[in-house]
Formats: C-alpha cells, sequence, structure tokens
C-alpha cells in the first residue's frame, strides 16, 4: 500500500474533523438527541434497578443515535462537491475517512452518553475497562457498518427512512452479540469468558472494513 | 428466445432439466415420506423434515450465489441483462428463504415446543431475510436502472456475505439449539451415513432446478418488459 493513501486518508479525516468543528451542528444536535433520550429514560424508568434492563436500553440509545450521527455522513455532502472529491481523491480513501471520523464520532458520543446515563440513572457497572473495551468495539461495529450502507442509500436518494431500514437488520447480530458482551463487563466476569466475544466483534469489523474497501470504488461512479 | 410450438419436434417444449425438477421433487416428497429413518430422541418421525428445510436452505444459498456471480457479472460488463438476472435470483431466493423459515418453524414447534425460539442461528437467519428483504426495497428507491443495477449488485455482495457470516459462522461460535452449532452434532454424524442421502441430494438439486426454473419464467417476462420500455 502506498504512503499516499495514508497521507489522503489522514487529510481526508483532518478535513471532516474541521468542518464539524467549524459549524458542530451534527455533533450538538447528536448531543441534545442522547440528553433527550436519556432523560425521557429517567423520567420514565426513575431508577433502572435491573441490570440486563439497564445495558440493552443504553444500546437501543446508542443505536438510534449512530444511526442518526452517521447518516448524516455522506447525505450532508451537496452533490457538487462530492464531484470534487471523486476528481481529487481516491475512492477508497474517501470511504476510510469517513469510516474512521465516523468511529471517532461514536465514541465521543458513546463516552458522553454513558456519563449522562450514569448521572440519570445509576451505573450498576462492575468492571469499567472492560465495559470501555465493548463500547469502543460496539461503537465500531456501527460506524463501519453505517458508513458502508449509508453511501449506498446516498446514492440511492438521502432517504433517512431507507437508511434505517437498510441498516438495522445488518445490525441486529452485531448488537446482540455486543450487548451480551457488554452485559459480561457489567456483571464483572473474568476476561477469559469473554475472548469468545472480542475476536467476534473484531473479526466483523475487519470483514465490514475489507467489504467496504472492495465495493466503495462501484458505488462511487456516477 | 427459442420459437415455441406446440407440434414442431424440432425445440423442446419444456426443457429437460425442468422436467427433472418436477421428478425430483416428486420423489423428494414420496420417498421422503416413505422410507425409513433412523429414530432419533426428540425428532422420531420429524427428522423427514430435513428433506425439506435443510434442502430449501442450501437451494436458498445456490440462488443467493447466482445472484452475487450475475452482479458481480454486470459490474464488469455493464450488460443490464445480467442485473435482471441478478434481482430474479434474489428474489426466488427470498421465496426459498420464507420457505425454510417456515418449515423449520414447523419443526420447532415439534421438537422444541414454541414456533420460534431466542436461538443464535434462527436470529441469524431472519436478520438474513430481512437484509434481502430491505434489498428489495433498496430496489424501488431507484429508478435510474443503470444506477439501480450497479448500486443492487454492491449490496447484494455485501448482504451475502453478511449472510454468510450471520447464518454459519456467528451460530458455530456461540451457544446454539439447532443442530450443527454451538456444540450438537450435525446431522452429517448419524444419518446421513445412512439411507437418507439418496433423497437429501437429488432434494437439494430439485429444489434448486425449481427455483432456477422459476426465475428463468421471471426473467423472460422482465427481458420482454424491458424490451417494451425501450423501444
Amino acid at each position: 500500500m502506498n504512503a499516499t493513501i495514508f497521507r489522503e486518508i489522514n487529510f481526508l479525516i483532518k478535513k471532516e474533523i474541521r468542518q464539524e468543528w467549524k459549524q458542530k451542528y451534527a455533533f450538538q444536535g447528536l448531543l441534545l438527541y442522547v440528553v433527550s433520550t436519556v432523560f425521557v429514560c429517567y423520567l420514565s424508568f426513575k431508577q433502572i434497578i435491573d441490570p440486563p434492563t439497564w445495558n440493552a436500553l443504553f444500546w437501543i440509545i446508542l443505536l438510534f443515535a449512530g444511526v442518526n450521527a452517521v447518516a448524516k455522513s455522506f447525505m450532508q455532502e451537496s452533490r457538487g462537491r462530492l464531484l470534487y472529491f471523486y476528481t481529487l481523491a481516491d475512492a477508497r480513501s474517501v470511504i476510510m475517512a469517513k469510516t474512521v471520523y465516523s468511529l471517532l464520532l461514536m465514541i465521543t458520543l458513546s463516552i458522553i452518553s454513558l456519563i449522562f446515563y450514569s448521572l440519570f440513572v445509576g451505573s450498576p457497572v462492575v468492571n469499567y475497562p472492560m465495559y470501555f473495551l465493548a463500547m469502543v468495539l460496539g461503537s465500531a461495529g456501527f460506524a463501519t457498518v453505517l458508513s458502508m450502507v449509508s453511501a449506498i442509500a446516498a446514492k440511492a436518494g438521502s432517504n433517512t427512512t431507507l437508511m434505517a431500514v437498510l441498516s438495522f437488520p445488518i445490525l441486529i447480530p452485531l448488537l446482540m452479540t455486543t450487548i451480551r458482551f457488554s452485559k459480561n463487563a457489567m456483571d464483572g466476569l473474568a476476561w477469559s469468558v469473554n475472548v469468545n466475544f472480542m475476536i467476534i466483534l473484531v473479526s466483523l469489523n475487519a470483514l465490514v472494513i475489507a467489504l467496504s474497501y472492495l465495493l466503495f470504488p462501484y458505488l462511487w461512479r456516477e | 428466445m427459442e420459437k415455441q410450438s406446440l407440434t414442431s419436434k424440432k425445440t423442446a417444449f419444456i426443457q429437460w432439466w425442468k422436467w427433472l425438477s418436477v421428478i425430483l421433487i416428486f420423489y423428494t416428497l414420496i420417498a421422503g415420506l416413505l422410507i425409513d429413518v433412523p429414530r432419533l430422541p426428540i425428532l422420531h418421525e420429524s427428522i423427514r423434515n430435513l428433506f425439506f428445510h435443510v434442502t430449501m436452505w442450501f437451494s436458498m444459498l445456490i440462488m443467493m450465489i447466482a445472484s452475487v456471480v450475475y452482479g458481480i457479472r454486470y459490474l464488469r460488463s455493464g450488460k443490464i441483462t445480467n442485473d435482471i438476472k441478478a434481482e430474479k435470483c434474489v428474489q426466488s431466493g427470498i421465496f426459498l428463504g420464507i420457505l425454510g423459515l417456515l418449515t423449520g418453524s414447523i419443526w420447532a414447534k415439534f421438537t422444541w415446543g414454541a414456533w420460534w425460539v431466542n436461538d443464535a442461528k434462527l436470529n441469524g437467519a431472519a436478520a438474513s431475510m430481512l437484509v434481502y428483504l430491505a434489498y428489495v426495497i433498496l430496489q424501488g428507491a431507484m429508478d435510474n436502472e443503470h444506477k439501480r443495477a450497479r448500486i443492487s449488485a454492491v449490496y447484494s455482495i455485501f448482504a451475502f456475505t453478511l449472510m454468510i457470516v450471520f447464518i454459519m459462522i456467528l451460530p458455530r461460535l456461540t451457544d446454539s439449539l439447532h443442530p450443527g452449532n454451538g456444540g450438537n452434532p450435525g446431522f452429517g454424524a448419524y444419518d446421513l451415513d445412512s439411507g437418507m442421502r439418496t433423497v437429501f441430494y437429488p432434494a437439494v438439486i430439485g429444489w434448486a432446478l425449481l427455483a432456477a426454473w422459476i426465475t428463468e419464467i421471471r426473467v423472460r417476462m422482465k427481458y420482454i418488459q424491458h424490451k417494451k420500455e425501450n423501444s
């Protein structure tokens, strides 16, 4: 692999971050979305005593926030700007940059969500480092799958409903694995119990990244 | 398209493989219900569902592989005929998949006591069906023919890979009730050594040929429609 691809990816990631930092529109919107959802949960449940419910609800909040977050990544670019990028950068750099940016966004979002969630509803988590690892792997899974699906949906008409419809079936097994892994982390089980889940999540992420890398150039062509 | 005539002897009215599919499926139905099967605990006679449930899933896999192949051919050549074939293969595959889910559900009711259980393989199979149904919705969202073909081809490759992961790989890694996964012995260990093989393989071929026949008719209908629209 050329050094130029890495340089291109690096540049594109920085461009995304800079663009976001200038307006902060998407990020603030997402933050508000997460805080409102957590607040609604607090008002409905008051105190979530049952750990599996706490965990499942947290991941559902992250799922919807993630779909909203990554949906914007391809759909907010105007057609003219996309054509301009097509002339400048290699298609693969674009998808890799978008995936990495989505990953950073998802991880930030999940940490902030966890903080607010714990503040409002309490936190039964025993093993924080492992829970954090589960959050990172889960966010990575969301980011990789949703970036690719967002690219497909953007080409098919930028419809947010379409993006949700396309992404939910693909995310179901990923979500189930992540929920079970994070539940184990929450209960404080040993690392050896969870090695299987970690391998599954890492391999799923690697597979989806490889698929995006191979397939995106065909999507990118007008 | 060849000229078809009821009276001419030069062209076959119905090709040989279509006859074969009918014969094989009747054979499956009759022999499947009549031959001796090994007696296993819990399963008893319901093991005969193997000839229907498993064979239908196998045929679905064959149809989906065909659709991926046609999708890749479209991406390389740009000929719209490849895309038409890919689309119809997926639709036949979805039909077979739904039948597979129904037969599996009936089997589950008699062996596990419930129409559906919370199990890795079942959830993976349901998720794969949803992924392919989303493919159908994606097709409906685009008007431009070549754009639709390109994006459908890309999505079908993505969907097929994920389906293999969800149905075959994930259930083996986690605990599952389903035979062949999660530490349960697959059927190959016991029964396919016995006479069940003589019905199983013809059944797979029979269902696959039937699905191919349905696909071929629908492809021909779409060709005619396509020609009408573009003339």
